[in-house]
């Protein structure tokens, strides 16, 4: 007994830290109150029905977002603490342990459990919807997809708590990361906690991919499919084709910390650097995969707001399709300065200054679109201007990071800080808060706020230029990446760089409280068209009806609901009405997912038999759906025309 | 999307899987005790990779039940792609020019690698 007391205080939970009880106190508190609240209203049947069995891609799509918020949370608030510590010299808030924790975390959850999430729960939501489908091609695959990386997340975010957090860099290179540097669970919460997210992101490639590509509206050529779709496409490709190196890599060094193998460690004719290859491989095509999105939701708006069709939508097409090939050819330009002969440098130097040309052509053809166009400035077109010149700074300097000998000095300085956060924020996050604002009529039935919206854009978008921009210049000055005390030199630009980390917290504060603020003060929808779109999504009613279309329009060139629109066409004819047929709901995606979670954990701790435990679980789990005839249901013609006809109500 | 259970014995699934399974298991004997020169090995390994691919794909992944060849088409190229690119992009950037010769260093070891590799 007293024994495994001392285990669970010594090491199990994360004890001697004060911010960290601050943290378990808050997470305990909430968990309360959020099963008091759930008890009180009597909302469990209710949360089970409607949410964590669904298989409809637009609720699904919901849940990624709000987590994605939640992450985008966490991650800024580690992001915060790391300004606070790099204010002054001689700032004591974290001890060096603790900042290294504190990065790792941070790089992870905003590239794999925010970024990502994010973007796909975007495409969740809307990619069925411009392509005039129903549901995606695997529902029940899709909430697998979702509840794998909702466990994932949960897994690696516990790790501060019990445990201890990784601590070896968002790349995780070895041997920093290996066995002997870095015993016990942390590291193992890293890989882990990628690999069941993992499962997810690749299933939602498969699903994505098969869906644009078999399920599409009759008439809906490729040559039709709105950008966004197409951007979402590719990002599939890439996602179906690397994420399979980030699993196998994973599995390797998990190999290699639990069972005592030799991939990657110093000794036993282990290559470490083979770590950070891999990493690579599937790093930087990953890159593409939180762009390549964004790059489709401003090429949406940015039509829509300038009223215009897309200039060039061929050439964006094309470009593209490059990217997809270049981004798997360019990954050494991430460790240059491994001392690679002069031939790989030089051949990587090329590739990557190869793939800012379709980048660039992607900016005259946003440039092209606004060009004589009667621009509105509402919220979402105000983010997708301001990431046109702050994109490009972070590509110019990306540019710069690829000539190999110039690298050797910017290389692991706040240069290439300021560079990713450049290309993430202006590209990712922007991109993320354009999207949302765009389609959160769709989605939720009313508008964000435009005062509080542009309140919140202006302070975000300031606030990161301040932040960020200094850092060019403190990488030039020579401090390092990673590093947790500043030299008394860098102190103004340090000090300027957390000012704008302050703003950017009011502007994320603010963007919060506009999703409340709207929520119970912004007039209704009362039709389905917020903005004057151009694409199919903006043909259905608001609230979306769960079966999507009620008939199925046929497409008859780009810009289809344009069209429709200029014909008096809508998604709703009363003669064509037939039964639709839709998937049934299902408990197993989340169920089976919580298995996963469960033996995760258990190799974590290194507990082999809980890990056999949940594998059984996951496996019993497979085994029922396999043996699962159930081809789901029909909605009855009357149902159909009675939720049209009520939606349909306020309109003319 | 109906699906349809098709009736009688799946003959080609059992193949596969067992093939899939006799070809792992060779490949890890190859590796662990075959006692064979390392080339072999590699080669070995390599030719046992492309035969459980067809395997993979023919067997279980409806390679030659569709209707959609020009896609296939694309995603085969893409996958070959990708799959050369890992493995002699890897080979490459890991061993050639790399200087393991870390005292003094410089260009002129650099160099002298370089040759000891092409030859
Ligand atoms: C909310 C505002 C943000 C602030 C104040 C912030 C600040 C920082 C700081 C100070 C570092 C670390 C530096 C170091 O010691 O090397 C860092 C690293 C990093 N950030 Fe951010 N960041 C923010 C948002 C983001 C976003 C939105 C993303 C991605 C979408 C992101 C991705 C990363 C990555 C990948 C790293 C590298 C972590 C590592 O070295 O392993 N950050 N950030
Ligand atoms: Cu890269």
């Amino acid at each position: 007994m007293e024994n495994f007391i001392n285990f669970l205080v010594d090491d199990f939970f994360v004890t001697g830290e004060p911010l960290i009880y601050g943290a378990m106190v808050s997470m305990a508190l909430v968990s309360i109150a959020i099963v008091f609240v759930l008890t009180y209203f009597k909302k469990w049947g209710y949360l089970w029905r409607e949410w964590l069995t669904t298989v409809d891609h637009k609720k699904i799509g919901i849940m990624y977002i709000i987590a994605a918020i939640a992450m985008l949370f966490r991650g800024g608030v580690d992001g915060l603490m790391m300004r606070i510590q790099l204010t002054l010299p001689g700032m004591e808030f974290l001890d060096s342990q603790h900042y290294n924790e504190v990065f790792t975390t941070h790089g992870t959850i905003m590239i794999i459990f925010m970024a990502m999430p994010f973007l796909i729960g975007l495409m969740n939501y809307i990619i069925p919807l411009q392509i005039g489908a129903r549901d995606v091609a695997f529902p029940f695959l899709n909430a697998v997809s979702f509840w794998s990386f909702a466990f994932g997340a949960l897994l690696f975010n516990i790790s501060f708590v019990i445990g201890g957090s990784p601590d070896a860099g968002w790349t995780n290179y070895a041997p920093m990361a290996g066995e002997n540097l870095n015993p016990g669970p942390s590291q193992n919460y890293y890989l882990m906690g990628l690999q069941v997210a993992g499962i997810g992101t690749l299933a939602t490639g498969i699903n994505f991919l098969v869906t644009i590509l078999k399920m599409r509206a009759p008439g809906m050529k490729m040559m039709r499919l709105p950008i966004f779709t197409w951007s979402s496409l590719i990002t599939s490709i890439i996602i179906v084709f690397a994420f399979p190196i980030l699993t196998v890599a994973l599995a390797l060094m998990t190999v290699d910390r639990i069972f005592g193998s030799h991939f990657f460690t110093l000794t036993g004719e282990g290559m470490p650097m083979m770590w950070a290859n891999l990493f690579w491989l599937w790093g930087h095509p990953e890159v593409y995969i939180v762009i390549l999105p964004a790059f489709g939701i401003f090429s949406e708006v940015i039509s829509t707001f300038a009223r215009k069709q897309l200039f060039g939508y061929k050439a964006m097409v094309i470009s593209m399709v490059i990217i997809a090939g270049l981004s798997f050819v360019v990954w050494v330009h991430h460790f240059f300065t491994m001392g690679s002969g002069a031939a790989v440098n030089s051949f990587f130097s090329v590739t990557t200054m190869l793939i800012a040309v379709p980048t660039g052509v992607k900016i005259f053809n946003w440039l092209g679109t606004m060009y004589k166009g009667r621009i509105r400035f509402d919220t979402p077109m105000l983010w997708s201007l301001a990431f046109i010149p702050c994109f490009v700074i972070g590509g110019v300097t990306g540019v710069m990071l690829a000539m190999a000998a110039a690298d050797y000095q910017y290389h692991n300085t706040y240069f290439l800080v300021a560079h990713f956060h450049y290309v993430l924020i202006a590209g990712t996050v922007f991109g993320c808060f354009a999207g949302l604002t765009f389609w959160y009529p769709k989605m939720f039935g009313h508008k964000m706020n435009e005062k509080l919206g542009k309140i919140s854009f202006w302070f975000f978008m300031i606030g990161f230029n301040v932040c960020f921009l200094p850092m060019y210049f403190l990488g030039f000055a020579g401090m390092p990446r990673r590093t947790y005390t500043i030299e008394p030199e860098w102190m103004p630009l340090s000090v300027t760089a957390s000012v704008g980390a302050a703003l950017m917290a009011i502007g994320f504060a603010v963007f919060v409280y506009n999703i409340y603020y709207s929520f119970r003060y912004s007039p209704r929808e009362t039709q389905g068209d917020a903005w004057d779109g151009r694409a199919l999504e903006w043909a259905t009613t608001t609230p979306v009806p769960y079966y999507n279309f009620a008939t199925v329009p046929k497409i008859e060139g780009p810009e289809a609901y344009w069209i429709m629109k200029s014909k008096g066409e809508t998604t709703y004819d009363k003669e064509k009405v037939e039964p639709i047929h839709m998937p049934s709901d299902s408990g197993i995606p989340f169920i089976m997912m919580a298995f996963m979670f469960v033996g995760s954990f258990g190799l974590v701790w290194e507990w082999i038999w809980m890990a056999i435990a949940g594998l059984i679980g996951v496996l019993v789990c497979m085994f029922i759906r396999s043996f699962d005839y159930d081809d789901g249901f029909h909605v009855s013609v009357e149902e159909i025309k009675e939720t049209e006809e009520k939606a349909r109500g306020g309109e003319k | 999307m109906s699906s349809e259970h098709s009736e009688g014995f799946p003959k080609k699934h059992i193949v596969g899987f067992i093939a899939s399974i006799v070809l792992t298991i060779v490949a890890a004997w190859a590796a662990l005790s075959s006692g064979l020169p390392t080339p072999w090995i590699i080669t070995a390994i390599m030719v046992l990779a492309v035969i459980q691919a067809c395997i993979q794909l023919f067997m279980f992944m409806h390679m030659t039940e569709t209707d959609s060849g020009g896609i296939q088409v694309g995603n085969m190229l893409q996958a070959f792609f990708v799959a050369a690119v890992v493995v002699a992009g890897s080979i490459w950037t890991m061993s050639f020019g790399y200087s393991h010769n870390h005292d003094g260093g410089g260009n002129d070891a650099e160099m002298e690698n370089h040759e000891d590799m092409d030859h």
